[in-house]
């Protein structure tokens, strides 16, 4: 019996660390492929390390083909990415505490028509809202994707932000109401800093998703200048350096760091936050 | 009573940018998207009340059309249930009391922070062309080259296969209900002589249903509308192959203009989607199994 249970567990270790192997082996070859010769990648080489490593690739890739080099692309999208998270925090943590904690008219059918949104596909309203955010001048700038956050239009966050005040004992609302707390205090000072799990699953999601958006900035961005980075890698592929390999996959590399290094120093709490959301219904 | 309404009041202006969000946002972009789609709207000045003509032109006279939603159906079909089993079977390994569990966890989330960027596109780029590592590999192995992204035939499987790396969270999904599965369950089952196989079927599987219905669902819903990865890996090619949904929307609406056609495509594929997820809904009476006590 106990032998047996040893084995399975060997069996298992290997498997998840073949399979992690797997998983990871295109983002190492990333890395390695970064500081190969052109020839070496066209090659086709499927050794991580590179034969005569070379350095270059970072300095050309940086200064781009343009005008416009990835100093510009990455300032861009962090002047887009971190107005639209920190308006989501906001937004995401009031509309949830309405919810979760007051009673007014029409509660339910306002808390199922955010539920409903959530379903609803991007596709349909991208037009709408393009014609719309052009009319108020805002094509060529980041309000389109700061707007929305402003006014909660994520209703995946609000609703995750619903599911943790909810998990949050009454308890304590009630004693501080005794003790004469306004609604408002009751949230910044008792309760938000409770919600610091759910807080950074919010920023964690957000962050990725806008950093990585390529739609988004494909439709509303069309000026070089305040291209972001995945606008900006496209533009390398496309225009230049076709057979610049790794450049490309230097700039690739520089591209995904913030977004990996947010999930590495948050993903303590970012585990937690998701295993909340869609567990209790 | 006085107290009642003032709390009504707060908790109004709780929710009040959503309220602002939701109409502003999304309910009056979709009434206009259906005005839209019955117009031949383009952004160049005037436009004219068509009536159904857009729609019938999708659905008798738009080979795109038909192209677009055949391969968009084979994807879904096969990117969906791929990824979900196999974020099913990650879990169930995961779930064991093993050390270091948190590390694999961590790795295997890792894609899915990064799958829908550029950089993961071209990535996959260069490791699926001709003389690529995917091929060389294949080589050591004795197995033939393929032409993974120019031949039409393994072209969408080969996308579709970053949308299932990217299964994590749907693994992360799973392991919290696996986590919620109580114990007693299972020590009951030995002692009446279930297998392993048995108490897979019997317990873990209908304790799972309401999550894997989540992630049916959730999963089903993107995976219609992905667009970023074939957009830079294949741009639709070859011979249409990879040409989803999502990019014909894209050159309707944004590469040729013709935004009053691309707003009725948008409603048939809403149509597709509200017609799929509640057959999903109606199955799931059947086999979902909702923790009623034991």
């Amino acid at each position: 019996m106990m032998k047996q249970k040893t084995g399975s567990k060997i069996v298992s270790y290997m498997l998840l660390v073949l399979l992690a192997y797997v998983m990871i082996y295109p983002l190492l070859w990333m890395i390695g492929a970064a500081f190969k010769t052109n020839e070496e990648i066209f090659s086709g080489s499927i050794s991580l390390l590179p034969k005569h490593p070379v350095f270059g690739a970072f300095a050309a890739g940086w200064k781009g083909s343009g005008q416009f080099g990835f100093g510009t692309f990455l300032k861009n999208t962090f002047i887009l990415t971190i107005p639209t998270v920190f308006f989501t925090v906001i937004s995401s943590v009031l509309v949830g505490y309405g919810f979760a904690r007051f009673r007014f008219p029409c509660k339910r059918i306002l808390f199922s028509l955010m539920l409903s949104t959530m379903m609803l596909p991007g596709t349909v309203i991208i037009i709408p809202r393009y014609i719309f955010f052009k009319h108020l001048g805002w094509l060529n700038s980041y309000l389109p994707f700061i707007a929305p956050a402003i006014v909660g239009c994520f209703p995946f966050f609000n609703f995750m932000m619903v599911q943790f005040f909810r998990g949050l004992p009454l308890e304590l609302d009630e004693s501080a109401k005794m003790d004469g707390c306004k609604s408002f205090t009751i949230l910044r000072y008792i309760l938000l800093p409770l919600c610091k799990p759910a807080i950074f699953s919010v920023i964690v999601f957000q962050f990725v998703w806008t950093w990585n958006d390529f739609m988004g900035p494909l439709i509303y961005i069309s000026n070089v200048a305040k291209y972001t980075v995945s606008l900006g890698l496209r533009l390398t592929m496309d225009v230049s350096s076709r057979f610049d390999w790794n450049q490309i996959m230097a700039m690739s590399l520089v591209t995904i760091i913030p977004p990996v290094v947010l999930f590495f120093s948050a993903q303590k709490y970012f585990v937690e936050g998701i295993a909340t959301t869609g567990m209790k219904n | 009573m006085k107290q009642k309404n003032k709390e009504g009041l707060a908790g109004f202006l709780y929710i009040l940018p959503w309220i602002v969000g939701f109409l502003t946002l999304q309910l009056i972009p979709l009434i206009n998207s259906l005005l839209y789609s019955f117009t031949d709207f383009s952004l160049l000045g005037k436009y004219k009340f068509l009536g159904l003509q857009n729609y019938v032109k999708i659905f008798t006279n738009d080979a795109l059309f038909k192209q677009s939603l055949k391969v968009t159906f084979y994807y879904v079909l096969m990117a969906v249930p791929c990824k979900i089993i196999f974020a099913l079977i990650i879990a169930l390994i995961l779930n064991q009391n093993l050390k270091g569990i948190n590390i694999f966890r961590t790795l295997y989330y890792l894609p899915s922070i990064l799958g829908g960027s550029i950089a993961i596109s071209v990535l996959w780029k260069y490791l699926f062309m001709d003389k690529g590592v995917v091929n060389q590999f294949l080589g050591f192995l004795g197995i033939s080259s393929h032409q993974w992204l120019g031949d039409p035939k393994l072209a969408l499987p080969t996308i579709g296969l970053v949308t299932v790396w990217e299964f994590g969270s749907s693994m992360l999904l799973f392991l919290a209900g696996l986590k919620q599965i109580p114990t007693t369950y299972y020590e009951a089952a030995m002692i009446d002589g279930a297998g392993c196989w048995r108490r897979f079927w019997k317990i873990t599987l209908p304790e799972l249903s309401p999550i894997m219905l989540f992630n049916l669902i959730m999963q089903m819903i993107n995976a219609f509308q992905d667009f970023t990865t074939p957009f830079v890996i294949t741009e639709g090619g070859p011979m249409k192959s990879t040409y989803l949904y999502g990019m014909m929307l894209y050159d309707q609406g944004f590469k040729f203009f013709r935004m009053g056609y691309a707003s009725a495509l948008s409603w048939v594929l809403f149509a597709i989607i509200l017609v799929l997820t509640s057959l999903t809904f109606k199955s799931s009476q059947s086999w979902v199994h909702y923790g009623d006590n034991l």
